[in-house]
């Protein structure tokens, strides 16, 4: 809220603002340490339990580690957002 | 109780061997008995910092491998008394030596001398490796820049991985300036994302630069805010409480009268 009031006044945000949002949201990745054999293993769990209750697109389905706004405020917390294309539902799952 | 203290920083170039060499000189100035080591083989530079490299003889490789013994190599420097330097090889490369001669070699020198420090090359691999073996403390040295924060936070966990707990922050080449005007991150800016204690600030100086170029550590002049910084954080690794300085202080006579009457100053 106070960073977009400070950007309808026009007073641009400073450098060192940038550098610091920038490094913490790098650091998010660094320490989180994630390895795209780490993030497969997660994948292909997911599917096996998924697959119990729906038929799902394994070729369309994506997976990473982001960023999002935390809900108390303007502060950032890392995510693990699945995007998972649904086929058709198995009827054993209703 | 002797201690072994590796100085690191992932990232090259921000000032780990100046922070030995000042620190080390800082320490025999006060009366401790210290020995350098560089272990950044094939790249040595500490030898031309302390303005020693016309003494060299033997190396840290000759010495593990046992080509020569550690008295041998070991220079004195005559400048100031209870500083020793241990060279590293030139004309070899990082595997010449292993974690387990390191730790053999920190042992060695520990019933000689207070104070070990170990000068780490940049990068993570086996030089790092190397560096750490046998410290039982650590100092990293960052810049206010996000490519050395960043690295500083890498080798931070990696320290800690490796049983190196507690490791020290050295912000070096800080600008009051340009923190001043929001160009900079700030000391607290760097701590609240690092999250570790602080051991020191080293303010961007010219005079490190003509030191390097003569050959005679910083923390030797009196005059310098650099040299001023170095004496202090020496006195902290001894365990005294010493008052972070604050930068903006030291500013000139004119500078002060400009801001007096509201002049601009840059």
């Amino acid at each position: 809220m106070i960073l977009d009031l400070s950007r309808l006044f026009g007073r641009p945000k400073s450098s060192k603002d940038l550098a610091k949002e920038r490094l913490k949201l790098v650091l998010i990745h660094d320490r989180a340490n994630v390895s795209p054999q780490f993030l497969e293993m997660v994948k292909s769990e997911i599917i096996k339990v998924i697959t119990n209750y729906m038929d799902v697109d394994e070729s369309a389905l994506d997976i990473q580690i982001t960023k999002t706004k935390s809900e108390d405020g303007d502060g950032v917390v890392p995510a693990l957002v699945a995007n998972i294309p649904i086929k058709n539902v198995k009827s054993c799952g209703r | 109780m002797s201690e072994v203290i590796v100085i690191t920083s992932g990232k090259g170039g921000v000032g780990k061997t100046t922070t030995t060499a000042n620190i080390g000189t800082g320490l025999a100035l006060m009366g401790k008995k210290v020995v350098l080591i560089d272990t950044d083989i094939g790249l040595r530079n500490l030898d031309v910092v302390m303005g020693l490299e016309n003494r060299i003889v033997y190396d840290l490789v000759d010495v593990v491998e046992g080509f020569c013994r550690l008295k041998q190599a070991l220079i004195k420097d005559k400048r100031y008394e209870g500083l020793y330097l241990l060279p590293a090889a030139q004309t070899r490369d990082k595997t010449a030596v292993t974690p387990q001669q390191m730790i053999k070699l920190c042992d060695e020198l520990r019933e000689e001398f207070d104070y070990i420090l170990v000068d780490c090359p940049a990068g993570i691999e086996q030089g790092f490796k190397n560096a750490i073996a046998g410290a039982n403390r650590a100092i990293v040295v960052t810049t206010p820049e996000v490519s050395a924060v960043r690295d500083a936070d890498r080798i931070i966990g990696l320290l800690e991985a490796n049983e190196l707990r507690n490791p020290k922050l050295l912000i070096n080449r800080v600008r009051p300036d340009m923190v001043k005007r929001g160009d900079m991150m700030s000391i607290d800016d760097i701590i609240d994302i690092l999250a570790i204690d602080l051991i020191g600030v080293v303010p961007d100086d010219e005079k490190i630069v003509v030191s390097t170029n003569k050959g005679e550590p910083v923390v030797t002049d009196n005059k310098s805010l650099a040299g001023q910084a170095y004496r202090n954080i020496a006195r902290r690794v001894l365990g005294e409480e010493v008052p972070i300085m604050d930068l903006e202080a030291d500013e000139g006579f004119m500078v002060k009268l400009k801001k007096l009457f509201g002049l601009k100053t840059t």
